[in-house]
């Protein structure tokens, strides 16, 4: 599983980031966790509000930071 | 890191115009960009929404309140955003006096649609209390 949060690295993403990782590890499954941090590549990707998650290149949220509890049911999906 | 180019401000209010081939379609697209322009909303892609690119569609979601433009009764901004889940306030330019057909697109013209959009559900369009818009 490819897990990417976009955003150009503000706090709010920062925040996302961390919060996926903590999902990732409680979930205890292998995933690559990456940032998309150029505003073409986001863009990309029809994201118009940051920070966004994106699972396996689908967008899955974006304008949120999701909580922990919030990204791990969207990683069960 | 680059933070003057964050797109993490709140989305706020988007609008969507039908952008249709008319004269009407042409007012909703240039109303909805000086309602843009004033800031009282943020001009979005109806066409993404239409496409279903899941990008557009979660950011539309983050949205506090979604505004579809068109210019005649057929409301396919209303339609498309209603297709994709979303339930948009909703302004027909042909109700508030703009007949397909017979309307000059002009500032003018362009102005009072405006005006009445923002004047006419003012407290869902925008933060600001004024029903016109900003001049420019």
């Amino acid at each position: 599983m490819k897990i990417e949060i976009l955003g150009v690295g503000c706090p709010k993403c920062k925040q996302l980031t961390a919060n996926a990782e903590a999902a990732v590890k409680e979930l205890n499954i292998q995933a690559e966790i990456g940032k998309v941090t150029d505003i073409d590549k986001i863009t990309e990707y029809g994201v118009m509000m940051t920070p966004a998650l994106a699972i396996d290149g689908t967008v899955v949220s974006a304008g949120k930071v999701l909580s922990k509890d919030d990204i791990k049911k969207l990683i069960s999906k | 890191m680059a933070e003057n180019n964050c797109m993490c401000q709140e989305a706020g209010v988007l609008i969507f115009p039908c952008s249709g081939g008319s004269d009407v379609g042409e007012l909703s697209d240039s109303v909805a960009r000086k309602m843009a322009k004033c800031g009282q909303a943020k001009m979005f892609c109806l066409a993404g929404i239409g496409a279903h690119i899941p990008g557009m569609i979660e950011s539309a979601k983050a949205a506090k309140k979604l505004i579809a433009i068109d210019g005649c009764q057929v409301l396919c901004s209303k339609k498309i955003l209603e297709h994709a889940g979303f339930t948009p306030i909703s302004f027909n330019l042909k109700d508030l006096g703009f007949e397909k057909g017979r309307t000059k697109v002009d500032d003018e013209t362009i102005e009072k649609a405006a005006t009445k959009i923002s004047g006419g559900k003012g407290e869902e369009t925008a933060n600001r209390n004024s029903g016109g818009c900003c001049g420019n």
